[in-house]
């Protein structure tokens, strides 16, 4: 199996979103417009923090509501992207349960995790790790 | 996009926005504070009445936001109520990253509306929504809590907001932002409340681009290893500012009870160790920082008349809280200081004004100046917190004259009541929790905010601990080299607790790689020119260096390098101002 990125602890984060930055320098450029993580707050920074990324589904509902077959099955779960044939109708977006989609509307195409784990390297908290899927 | 240029000019008046491109500013000012002292002028006719629609808001942020960790704040500024004077005030969270990736430098607000309002910016420009259904919500976490859920952008976006105080226009109401965060000093909050104004959500997304990729990515690399290397940076994570407490104390340089005094063996149990052992329930940070220096308290309480019903509170600390609304008040039992935290966070007041306005009022009834008549039958003793926190509740109310010139800081209250001596304010801001020797107070009189912040002039004073004090000159000479080397930063909107990290080279070749060309001499002039432009600000709205008042507290009390001679003081303070125009 590939490893994942995996959220191993969202009690130790802090909010501070270095991964969300992170995620987006992969292309070279700041901001967050090509983000594929999420650091928010649970209703207000006294409640704590929800880190929003891919869980590498082994059956991705995202990849399934595409219409023109522009996600295709990665191996070790979740999707890759082939951004020739998205046509940014959303759909994925929609279709994806915990909201692991995100949009960048720069270019109008989702934002999806390819759990390449560099943001791991940046994450001060030991919030997120790279592994295995583990059998449920 | 490159840098933010972009500046969103807002007019409440007539509900209308434009937006302009000011690179003129942004490219020798940089952002933040140089960018955001030029807009004021621009905006803020002189005598504007701060509480009047002439009075602007600017808030800027800088080239380096969103780019690199550590610099995430955004300045502030604006005509404060409470000096009469500049108003500046920064704040982290998350405000600076949404207002950049929103596309904007810079958001100038102007004009006042009629009806309570609020302000939901993004890319495509400014939503007016009606407030009238949230005003008079007295809480800034309920505010927050309504706000969050009418608008989108959980997580890349921040929310600015007054409580009951910034709308009874108390002139250091602050702003919160994102519940733990604050532009705390100098009355924004009233300012927002005098226009109606009751929050600002911003949020963005944008990417930034840069000159060179590689470059990009190795730079950050070297900022971001230092930054989570320092030992400086370990310290405010582990304990927090409030780890200062005390070395402070030991030192005998913790203002407390009205600066009567300056050291007390309870200290201990407002100290940061203290808190963190016991209290200590989550940390968290400001966008794009590793650090994490906010320390919020869990208070787990029952409810008095229900057996086994809890509620668990979510209180923040930090050095210059402990030391407003703690040691200033002689509160050394740390659930009641926290209680009072509390509330003065849920009201939306400054913390430091706050503390000393209490302080000033306690010694002003030990005295006699006031009676129960003025405190309505409150007795305002040092460490007594329910009677501290009824007093705060009257504050923001004004139900009579003698709550009604609290509201207006320590300098307007003991102007009219008397006990100007132990009123602790330096240019009509009441004063922060350092009473180190004579150069913090040298600070406090010619800092552009007569903010500890400004220079720093406690850490002159520590250092002289083991070396020599620096004569006036000297000590006048060393401040003005780091309040101009500080306009950089806050130029940059670069947190100064990595200023260490952001030394001359790093700054000027993170710059470069951000867009803007800058050779790392050339900062230091630009330093001083903000300086410059922001004291001329002061002058011309009235502001005269040589009719600054010393509280006589100041010279009673020793500080831990002696006795603070007033001669000192002066002469440092002329020599400030000597060389700031040399």
């Amino acid at each position: 199996m590939m490893p994942r990125l995996t959220v191993v602890d969202a009690d130790r984060c802090v909010g501070c979103q270095l991964c969300m930055f992170a995620c987006n320098r992969r292309y070279g450029e700041g901001g967050l417009a090509k983000s594929a993580i999420r650091v928010r707050s649970v209703g207000g920074f006294e409640r704590g923090f929800v880190v929003v990324a891919c869980r590498a589904c082994p059956d991705p509902p995202c990849m399934k509501v595409c219409p023109v077959d522009a996600l295709e099955q990665r191996r070790g779960g979740g999707v890759v992207l082939k951004e020739g044939k998205c046509i940014g109708c959303r759909r994925c977006a929609e279709a994806c349960p915990v909201h692991a989609v995100f949009w960048d509307d720069e270019v109008n195409k989702p934002d999806i995790c390819v759990h390449c784990g560099y943001c791991v390297g940046y994450c001060p908290h030991e919030v997120l790790a790279m592994k295995e899927a583990e059998p449920v | 996009m490159r840098l933010p240029t972009r500046v969103l000019m807002v007019d409440l008046t007539g509900r209308r926005f434009t937006v302009e491109d000011r690179s003129d500013l942004f490219q020798y000012y940089i952002g933040g504070s140089g960018v955001a002292i030029n807009l004021l002028k621009e905006n803020c006719p002189v005598g504007s009445d701060p509480l009047g629609p002439d009075n602007p808001i600017v808030f800027a942020v800088g080239p380096l936001v969103g780019l690199y960790p550590l610099a995430s704040k955004t300045v502030s500024m604006f005509k404060s109520p409470l000096t009469g004077n500049l108003g500046e005030s920064h704040a982290g969270g998350r405000s600076a990253v949404a207002i950049r990736c929103a596309g904007y430098g810079a958001i100038v607000i102007r004009g006042a509306s009629e009806s309570p309002v609020y302000l939901s910016i993004d890319d495509k420009g400014v939503q007016f929504r009606d407030a009238s259904g949230i005003w008079g919500i007295a809480s800034t976490v309920t505010t927050g809590r309504v706000i969050r859920e009418l608008e989108v952008g959980a997580g890349t976006r921040t929310i600015m907001r007054i409580g009951g105080a910034g709308e009874h226009l108390v002139r250091y109401a602050s702003v919160t932002t994102e519940t733990y965060r604050h532009f705390g000093r100098l009355g924004l909050g009233a300012v927002f409340g005098s226009k109606k104004l009751k929050a600002v959500t911003v949020s963005g997304n944008h990417g930034i681009e840069v000159s060179d990729r590689k470059l990009y990515r190795e730079t950050y690399d070297d900022i971001y290893k230092r930054a989570v290397s320092s030992p400086v940076m370990k310290k405010y994570h582990d304990i927090g500012t409030a780890s200062n407490i005390m070395p402070l104390n030991l030192q005998k340089g913790l203002p407390m009870m009205n600066l009567k005094a300056t050291t007390s063996t309870e200290a201990e149990h407002i100290s940061g160790e203290r808190l963190a052992e016991n209290y200590l329930g989550r940390r968290v940070a400001c966008a794009h920082c590793p650090v994490a220096c906010i320390h919020i308290a869990a208070l787990r309480e029952p409810y008095e008349k229900e057996p086994y019903f809890y509620k668990t509170t979510m209180i923040p600390y930090d050095y210059e809280l402990i030391y407003g609304l703690g040691s200033m008040v002689g509160i050394f039992d740390e659930k009641a200081m926290l209680h009072l935290i509390d509330a003065v966070e849920i009201w939306g007041l400054d913390a430091m004004s706050t503390g000393v306005v209490l302080a000033w009022a306690t010694e002003a009834q030990e005295k006699g100046l006031i009676t129960q008549n003025e405190t309505l039958g409150l007795t305002l003793k040092f460490g007594d917190e329910p009677a501290y926190a009824k007093a705060v509740e009257y504050i923001v109310k004004q139900p009579n004259e003698f709550y009604a010139a609290l509201a207006k800081g320590v300098d307007f209250a003991s102007k009219r009541f008397g006990g100007e001596d132990y009123a602790l304010a330096f240019g009509g801001n009441e004063m922060p929790g350092y009473h180190t020797g004579p150069v913090s107070h040298v600070g406090h009189l010619t800092g552009s905010r007569h903010s500890h912040l400004d220079a720093a002039g406690y850490s002159i004073d520590q250092a002289a601990l083991k070396d020599k004090l620096p004569d006036p000159k000297n000590a006048a000479a060393k401040l003005l080299k780091e309040e101009a080397w500080r306009q950089v930063l806050s130029g940059l909107v670069v947190c100064f607790f990595a200023r260490g990290i952001y030394d001359k080279d790093t700054v000027a070749k993170a710059l470069t790689i951000a867009g803007h060309k800058m050779a790392p001499d050339a900062l230091d002039g630009i330093g001083m020119e903000i300086l410059r432009e922001k004291n001329r600000f002061k002058e011309m709205e009235g502001f005269k260096a040589k009719e600054l008042r010393i509280p006589g507290r100041v010279f009673e009390t020793p500080s831990p390098l002696g006795k603070v001679d007033e001669k000192y003081l002066r002469e440092s303070v002329e020599e400030f101002y000597r060389l700031l125009y040399a």
